[in-house]
């Protein structure tokens, strides 16, 4: 048994492609049989992986021994690097055709994640600006909370709140796109950038959407990924500034 | 070669993280501002390039197709491998927030979405 351990810990990687090909299968077949095809095996996969890494550890499944593939091949290099390549089927034309309209998503989806984040972490008692701030900025992504919080101080609690709402924004996101996109009308790819924009959590946006159609991944995620470079300017500046004028 | 096409993809990836970490640097902010989103640019930029010149083979296409067709199982391997215990521990400040937050930004989609649509029907 320790020696099995070892092997698979050696060759982690190679493992974690077992290990996700096993999930894929029985998601897709789960899909297929038990669900008609109504629910995508992609979404439920996804899920799937959720409630997994809910018993695993700080790294989820790849805390237990054995799987910390998981980690390589869940990373961000391997995550950047496959989002990338699905750029492969975006046409220039279209990202052209909502350029102006995106940049504007992008500063009204943070303006208004910060001020709802803020505000409701203000009622719930983080009344100072520099709180304020860092939860809404984590109310943006789970990149902008801590960016903000460490560019304005502000303390390790509230820090790790503004993850835990960007994470908890990637899960709703990812597992709430696939049922919501028909009626939000995210079927085509100005409004799956329009979505990306807004929404920004690119790990959410273009894991919501490979589950809803794979050939929207890439407008959502070309918009989203720009939300979070948004956030990380406006929240800890401008944003904050505003809030400054109000609450001390 | 396949090789190639994921040479390409690689050239891409690294130019978008390059660009990102300067802007990052540029605003004296530790993180990289957009990287992929640069990469995204400079691979259908140079996408529609090849295509004009109709000089992309297959072969070198498969390569980078091949990349995107392991997204999926990226991201469930993504989702395996996060901190849910701690996301679920945040409190309700962290449930509450993160769920408002996104429900209002899905609820301006539509609108917005309304309104491109009208823009470019003028």
């Amino acid at each position: 048994m320790k020696e099995l351990v070892t092997i698979l810990d050696k060759n982690g990687l190679v493992f974690a492609f077992l290990v996700v090909g096993f999930i894929m299968f029985v998601s897709y077949l789960v899909s297929k049989k038990l669900t008609n095809n109504k629910i995508p095996g992609a979404a439920i996969a996804i899920s799937v992986g959720l409630f997994i890494a809910y018993f695993g550890g700080e790294k989820g499944l790849a805390s237990v021994t054995g799987f910390s593939g998981m980690a390589f091949l869940g990373g961000p290099m391997m995550r950047d690097f496959a989002i990338v390549s699905t750029a492969m089927g975006a046409s220039f034309s279209e990202i052209k055709k909502t350029g102006l309209i995106g940049l504007f998503c992008l500063v009204l989806g943070t303006t208004i994640a910060f001020f709802i984040g803020g505000t409701i972490g203000y009622i719930m008692g983080y009344t100072d600006a520099k709180s304020f701030a860092t939860i809404g900025g984590g109310a943006c992504t789970f990149i902008v909370g801590p960016i903000t919080g460490g560019a304005l101080g502000a303390s390790s609690e509230v820090i790790a709140i503004s993850i835990a709402i960007g994470v908890i924004k990637s899960v709703a996101v990812t597992i709430s796109t696939p049922f919501i996109a028909k009626r939000l009308g995210i079927d085509n790819p100005q409004s799956a950038m329009i979505f990306g924009a807004l929404v920004g959590s690119t790990s959410g946006v273009s894991a919501g959407l490979a589950a809803t159609n794979i050939k929207l991944v890439p407008y959502g995620a070309i918009t989203a990924t720009f939300h979070t470079a948004v956030g990380c300017l406006l929240c800890p500046s401008i944003l904050y500034f505003i809030v400054r004028c109000f609450i001390n | 070669m396949k090789i190639y096409g994921v040479a390409i993809l690689a050239g891409c990836f690294l130019i978008g993280h390059i660009i990102g970490d300067l802007l990052g640097r540029a605003f004296n902010m530790n993180g990289n501002l957009g990287g992929v989103g640069f990469a995204m640019l400079l691979l259908i930029l140079l996408n529609n390039y090849f295509y004009k010149k109709n000089i992309l083979k297959p072969e070198t296409e498969s390569g980078m197709l091949f990349w995107s067709s392991m997204y999926i199982p990226v991201v469930v391997a993504m989702s395996a491998t996060q901190n849910v215990k701690a996301a679920l521990s945040g409190g309700w400040v962290a449930l509450l927030v993160g769920i408002f937050a996104t429900a209002a930004c899905y609820s301006l989609v539509p609108v917005i979405a309304k309104m491109a649509k009208n823009k470019t029907k003028l």
